[in-house]
C-alpha cells in the first residue's frame, strides 16, 4: 500500500494545488467526493434559476446582516437621540430605533448594507415564490419530489416570517404599527388570545420585550432553520437530480444537462455575483425603508397610505376585505370574525398549497416516477387550478392597497372594496375557466402542427385552381417536444369487492372528470400516419394540409 | 414507456404509442469560437477585461468609503457614501459574474451530455436488508415482546417535553384586567399629545380636532407607551345639533365637545383621520370608518364595535376632566372582552 505515496512522490513535481488536494485526499477523501460530484449534470433552463436567485439573495441577507448585527442593538430601552441627522435630535425613542438610524448615518457603509439587506429580502421572497409558480406549473412536484415541495413550502413561509420579524426591528413608526396590527389579531384568537399576546410582547403592548425577542426569532432561530430546509432542500435536489423539460433525447430515464464541473460551476458562480450586483446597483440608487422618515414608534400618530412589505400584502389584503359584523357571540364571550375569517382563509389556503402534490396524485393514482416536466398547457387543469390560486392571492394583495386605488382611480373606498370582494370570489373562476381554455386551444394547435406541419403564411395556387397554404413539417427533434406528454383519462367509480361504490371512490371519480374529461390526446402513431399517408411524396419539405381546412379566407 | 416507469402503476395514464421513437439529443451546434483560435482569443480578453473591470469597481467601493466621511447633520455625505459604495461593489460583483458566464458560454464546452438516473426506490434486496436489521434489533432489544417497557417509554417521551413548553411560562404575566382599564380616572386632565399641555374647553372650537392623552403621561418613565396605547383619545366639538346621543350618555360630550378612543377596535391602529363635514372617523390601517356624530359606530369596513366614548366634564378652571375611565373595554375585540 506503500505505493499510493510512492507514485504521487514519484510522479512530476505536484505543485501547490496537486499537493494540498494529496494533503485533503489522504484525510478526507475529496476525490471520491469529486468523482461522485464534479460531472453531475444539471439542466439548463432559465426557469430553473428562479430558485438559486432565492438562495443567492439569502446568502447576501446572511452576509449583510451579519455586518449590521455588529451595530444593531436590540433594545427597547428609550434614549435622547444624538446622531447625525439633526431633524430627530434630542427626540425620545428605543435603543433600537436609534441604533438602526445610527447604522444609517453615522456608520460608513451601513446606510448601503441596510438597503442591500432589504432589498435582498423583498427579492428573496420574491424569488422563492416564483420559484414555487415554476415547480407548480410545470408538475416538477409528482413523484419523487412531493417531499421536497414540502420542504420548499416551508422555506417560503420561513422567508416572510424572516421578512415579518425584520421589518419589525428598527422600531419605526411603521414597524410598531404591523406589530400592534398582528397584536390585534393574536388578541382576536378565542380563548388563548389574550395570553399569547401576552406571552409574545411580555406583557401589554408593545411593552419592552418584543424587540429583543423579534431579534432571536429573526438572527438565529428563522435563519438557522432556513439554512437547515434549504440544506434539505439541496440534497433532495441531488438525490432526485433535477427534472428537465421534454424533449429529444430526454426521458424519465436519463437527465440531459451540462455537467457541474467546469461550465455549471462557472454559470452559477457567476450568477452569484451578477444577483448580488443587481442588488447592490438597486441597493445605491433607490431607498427602501427610509426609516429616518417615519419616526420612533409611538401608538398615537400614523401616517394614511402606508404599505407592508410586498410580501404581507395578501395578508393584509385579507384583514380589509372581510365581510364585518359577523362577530359571533358565545354566551358572554366573542369571536370577532373580522380576524378570525382572513385568518382561516389564509391559513386554508395556504394549506392547500402545501398539499397540492397529494391531491393530484390522489386523483391520477399515477405512482410512477415523473422527471420529464410537463409543458403547463399539458396539464390544462393543474395550469388553470394554479391560475386560480395565483388569481386569488393577487386579489387579497391588491385588497392591501383599496385606499390607493380609490384616490388614484377617484372612486369611493365602497365601491372599490365590493369590486375586490367580488373579484375575490369569482376571479379564481374566471381564471380557471379562460386558463383551461386557452391551454386547449394551444394543445390543439400543438396536434395541427404535428398532423399537418407549421402555417407558414404563403399561399400557393394548385394546378387546377384551388389555394392552398404551404405548410412546412416540422423535424423530429421538434415533433418529439410536441408529441412527448403524458395522457390520463377520468376513471369511472367501479363497485368495489362488495358491490358498493365507497364515497372517497365516487369523489375520485367526479374530480378526475373535472380533471382530465376535455382532454386533448397526445397524437397517436395511428393518427400520425393517416395523416401524412394521402400526400407521402411532397411529406418532406412543404405539404398542403387536409384540404378543408387549408384554405385562407 | 422507460425503465422507471415500468416498475409502478401509471394509475389513469393512458398508454398510446408515440408516432415516432425518441430522436436522441440534437445535434451540437459548433460556435465561432470552437472553430477559430482567433475567435476564441478574443473571448479570452474580453473575460479579462470583465474582471479587470471588477478591481475597478472594489477600488470605487473603497474610495467611497474614505471620500466621504460622516459629517454631523449633513446628508449629502451619507448618501454619497452609500452610493458610491453600493456602485463600486455592483460594478465589482457584474465584472466577475459576466466574466465567468462569457467564459463559460464561449470558451467551456456548451455540448449537453446525458447521465442516467436510478430509481429512488432501494432494490428488492437493500429492502429485505433493511428490514432484517430492523427485525434484529427489534429481537435483540425485545421492543415488540416488552410490551411494559415500551409503553411506559412512550409514557416517558410524551411527558418529558412538557417542561420545556411550561418553562416559557414567564414569558408574559397572566393577563388579568389590565385590558380593560386604562390610565383615565375621574378628574384626569385632558391634555395634547404629545406636549400634555392642559386643554381647555373654550380652546375646543367647533370643527377643531385634538389628539389627546391623560394628564401624566407625557412625564411618565416607564410603560408610557402601554398607555398610550390604551388611553390615546380623539376630541372633537361639533355643532351640538349635529350629536345624535344617546339619552343615557347625554352628560358624557361637553357643550357639543366629545371624546373616543382613538385605539381602532378592528385590529388597534390609531384612527387618526377626521372628515369635518361628514363627522367621520377613517381609520387609515384598513379604512374602517366611524361616525362621530352617531356614537361613533362603525359605518365602513372590518371594524365591528364603535369607538368607546370617554365621558368628560369641564373643571372649575375651566379645563377638560374625564368624568371617570373608558366604561368598556378599547382597542380590538377579544374573547372575554365583555367578562
Ligand atoms: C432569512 C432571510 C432574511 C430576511 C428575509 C431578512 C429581512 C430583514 C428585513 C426586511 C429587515 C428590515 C431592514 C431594514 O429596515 O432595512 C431586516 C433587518 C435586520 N436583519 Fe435581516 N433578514 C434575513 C436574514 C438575516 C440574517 C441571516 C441576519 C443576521 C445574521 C439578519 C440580521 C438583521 C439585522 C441585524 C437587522 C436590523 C437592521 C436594521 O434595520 O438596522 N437578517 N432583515
Ligand atoms: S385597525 Fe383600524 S381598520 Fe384595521
Amino acid at each position: 500500500m506503500t505505493s499510493t505515496t510512492e507514485t504521487s512522490a514519484t510522479d512530476a513535481k505536484p505543485g501547490f494545488a496537486g499537493g494540498a488536494a494529496n494533503y485533503l485526499d489522504e484525510r478526507l477523501s475529496v476525490s471520491a467526493v469529486l468523482k461522485g460530484f464534479g460531472r453531475k449534470v444539471f439542466p439548463d433552463h432559465w426557469s430553473f434559476m428562479l430558485g438559486e436567485v432565492a438562495l443567492y439573495s439569502f446568502v447576501i441577507l446572511v452576509l449583510s446582516g451579519t455586518f449590521l448585527t455588529f451595530f444593531y442593538q436590540p433594545s427597547m430601552a428609550e434614549v435622547h437621540y444624538d446622531g447625525s441627522y439633526a431633524p430627530l435630535k434630542g427626540a425620545q425613542m428605543s435603543i433600537a430605533y436609534a441604533s438602526s438610524l445610527d447604522i444609517s448615518f453615522d456608520i460608513r457603509g451601513g446606510l448601503i448594507m441596510r438597503q442591500v439587506h432589504h432589498w435582498a429580502a423583498l427579492l428573496f421572497v420574491a424569488a422563492a415564490g416564483l420559484h414555487m409558480l415554476r415547480v407548480f406549473f410545470t408538475g416538477a412536484f409528482r413523484k419523487p419530489r412531493e417531499l421536497n415541495w414540502v420542504v420548499g413550502f416551508l422555506l417560503f413561509l420561513m422567508g416572510m416570517g424572516a421578512g415579518f420579524t425584520g421589518y419589525s426591528l428598527p422600531d419605526d413608526l411603521l414597524s410598531g404599527n404591523g406589530l400592534r396590527i398582528i397584536d390585534g389579531m393574536i388578541k382576536g384568537i378565542p380563548v388563548i388570545g389574550t395570553a399569547f399576546s401576552s406571552g409574545f410582547f411580555g406583557g401589554e403592548f408593545p411593552g419592552t420585550e418584543v424587540v429583543a425577542r423579534l431579534y432571536s426569532l429573526h438572527i438565529m432561530i428563522l435563519p438557522a432553520l432556513i439554512i437547515v430546509l434549504i440544506g434539505v432542500h439541496l440534497m433532495m435536489v441531488i438525490i432526485h437530480k433535477h427534472t428537465h423539460y421534454s424533449g429529444p433525447g430526454r426521458t424519465d430515464d436519463n437527465v440531459v444537462g451540462y455537467p457541474l464541473m467546469p461550465v455549471y460551476v462557472a454559470k452559477a458562480g457567476g450568477f452569484f455575483f451578477l444577483v448580488f450586483g443587481v442588488v447592490a446597483a438597486i441597493a445605491a440608487t433607490f431607498t427602501i425603508n427610509p426609516i429616518w422618515n417615519y419616526g420612533p414608534y409611538d401608538p398615537s400618530p400614523v401616517s394614511a397610505g402606508t404599505q407592508p412589505d410586498w410580501y404581507i400584502g395578501w395578508l393584509d389584503g385579507a384583514l380589509r376585505l372581510a365581510p364585518s359584523g359577523w362577530d359571533i357571540s358565545i354566551f358572554d364571550y366573542v369571536i370577532p370574525m373580522g380576524v378570525m375569517v382572513p385568518l382561516i382563509v389564509s391559513l386554508l389556503f395556504l394549506a392547500l398549497v402545501a398539499a397540492y402534490p397529494f391531491i393530484e396524485n390522489w386523483v391520477t393514482k399515477d405512482k410512477r416516477e415523473h422527471h420529464v416536466l410537463d409543458r403547463p398547457r399539458n396539464a390544462p387543469t393543474r395550469t388553470a387550478i394554479g391560475a386560480a390560486g395565483v388569481t386569488f392571492y393577487a386579489v387579497l394583495w391588491a385588497g392591501a392597497s383599496t385606499d390607493l386605488i380609490a384616490t388614484n382611480f377617484q372612486m369611493s373606498l365602497n365601491q372599490v372594496l365590493v369590486a375586490m370582494q367580488i373579484m375575490l370570489l369569482i376571479g379564481p373562476g374566471i381564471a380557471y375557466f379562460v386558463t383551461k381554455r386557452a391551454c386547449i386551444a394551444l394543445q390543439n394547435k400543438d396536434r395541427e402542427v404535428v398532423l399537418h406541419g407549421r402555417e407558414t403564411g404563403r399561399v400557393v395556387r394548385l394546378p387546377h385552381g384551388e389555394y392552398i397554404e404551404v405548410h412546412e413539417t416540422v423535424d423530429k427533434y421538434e415533433l418529439w417536444k410536441l408529441i412527448d406528454y403524458k395522457d390520463y383519462q377520468p376513471v369511472l367509480a367501479r363497485p368495489d369487492a362488495n358491490g358498493k361504490i365507497g364515497l372517497g371512490n365516487r369523489l375520485r371519480s367526479a374530480v378526475s372528470k373535472i380533471y382530465f374529461e376535455d382532454r386533448i390526446a397526445p397524437v397517436s402513431k395511428a393518427e400520425y400516419e393517416l395523416a401524412h399517408a394521402d400526400h407521402a411524396p411532397e411529406a418532406v419539405t412543404e405539404k398542403p394540409k387536409r384540404k378543408q381546412k387549408s384554405i385562407n379566407a | 414507456m422507460s425503465d422507471i416507469e415500468k416498475s409502478y402503476s401509471p394509475g389513469l395514464a393512458t398508454d398510446i404509442e408515440k408516432p415516432i421513437a425518441n430522436p436522441g439529443i440534437e445535434p451540437h451546434r459548433i460556435r465561432m469560437t470552437d472553430k477559430s483560435e482567433k475567435h476564441a482569443r478574443t473571448a479570452e480578453k474580453q473575460i479579462a477585461v470583465m474582471f479587470g473591470v471588477s478591481v475597478v469597481g472594489a477600488i470605487i467601493a473603497i474610495w467611497g468609503f474614505f471620500a466621504f466621511p460622516i459629517v454631523d447633520g449633513d446628508l449629502a455625505a451619507t448618501r454619497n457614501n452609500s452610493l458610491w459604495m453600493g456602485l463600486g461593489m455592483a460594478l465589482s460583483m457584474f465584472g466577475i459574474g459576466f466574466g465567468a458566464v462569457h467564459w463559460a458560454k464561449t470558451l467551456m464546452p456548451d455540448n449537453e451530455v446525458s447521465e442516467m438516473r436510478h430509481q429512488a426506490r432501494s432494490s428488492d434486496e437493500t429492502r429485505a436488508q433493511a428490514l432484517e436489521i430492523v427485525k434484529l434489533a427489534d429481537g435483540e432489544s425485545g421492543f415488540s415482546r416488552r410490551k411494559l417497557i415500551r409503553r411506559s417509554m412512550y409514557g416517558a417521551l410524551a411527558f418529558f417535553p412538557i417542561p420545556a413548553i411550561i418553562i416559557f411560562g414567564d414569558l408574559g404575566p397572566v393577563v388579568g384586567d389590565t385590558l380593560k382599564h386604562t390610565m383615565w380616572k375621574p378628574g384626569t386632565r385632558l391634555t395634547k399629545d404629545p406636549t400634555g399641555i392642559p386643554i381647555k374647553a373654550s380652546d375646543v372650537t367647533i370643527g377643531s380636532v385634538f389628539h389627546v392623552i391623560p394628564e401624566g403621561l407625557s412625564e411618565m418613565e416607564e410603560h408610557k407607551l402601554e398607555e398610550k396605547a390604551k388611553a390615546a383619545v380623539l376630541l372633537v366639538r361639533v355643532n351640538p345639533s349635529d350629536l345624535n346621543e344617546d339619552p343615557a350618555k347625554a352628560d358624557w360630550s361637553y357643550q357639543g365637545i366629545v371624546a373616543y378612543s382613538k385605539i381602532c377596535t378592528h385590529v388597534g391602529c390609531p384612527v387618526a383621520l377626521y372628515e369635518q363635514h361628514t363627522h367621520h372617523l377613517l381609520c387609515p390601517c384598513h379604512q374602517s370608518t366611524f361616525d362621530l356624530a352617531n356614537h361613533c359606530e362603525v359605518v365602513f369596513g372590518p371594524a365591528s364595535r364603535p369607538l368607546p366614548q370617554l365621558p368628560i366634564a369641564v373643571d372649575a378652571e375651566g379645563y377638560l376632566i374625564a368624568q371617570s375611565d373608558f366604561l368598556e373595554p378599547v382597542g380590538p375585540s377579544f374573547w372575554d372582552i365583555r367578562k
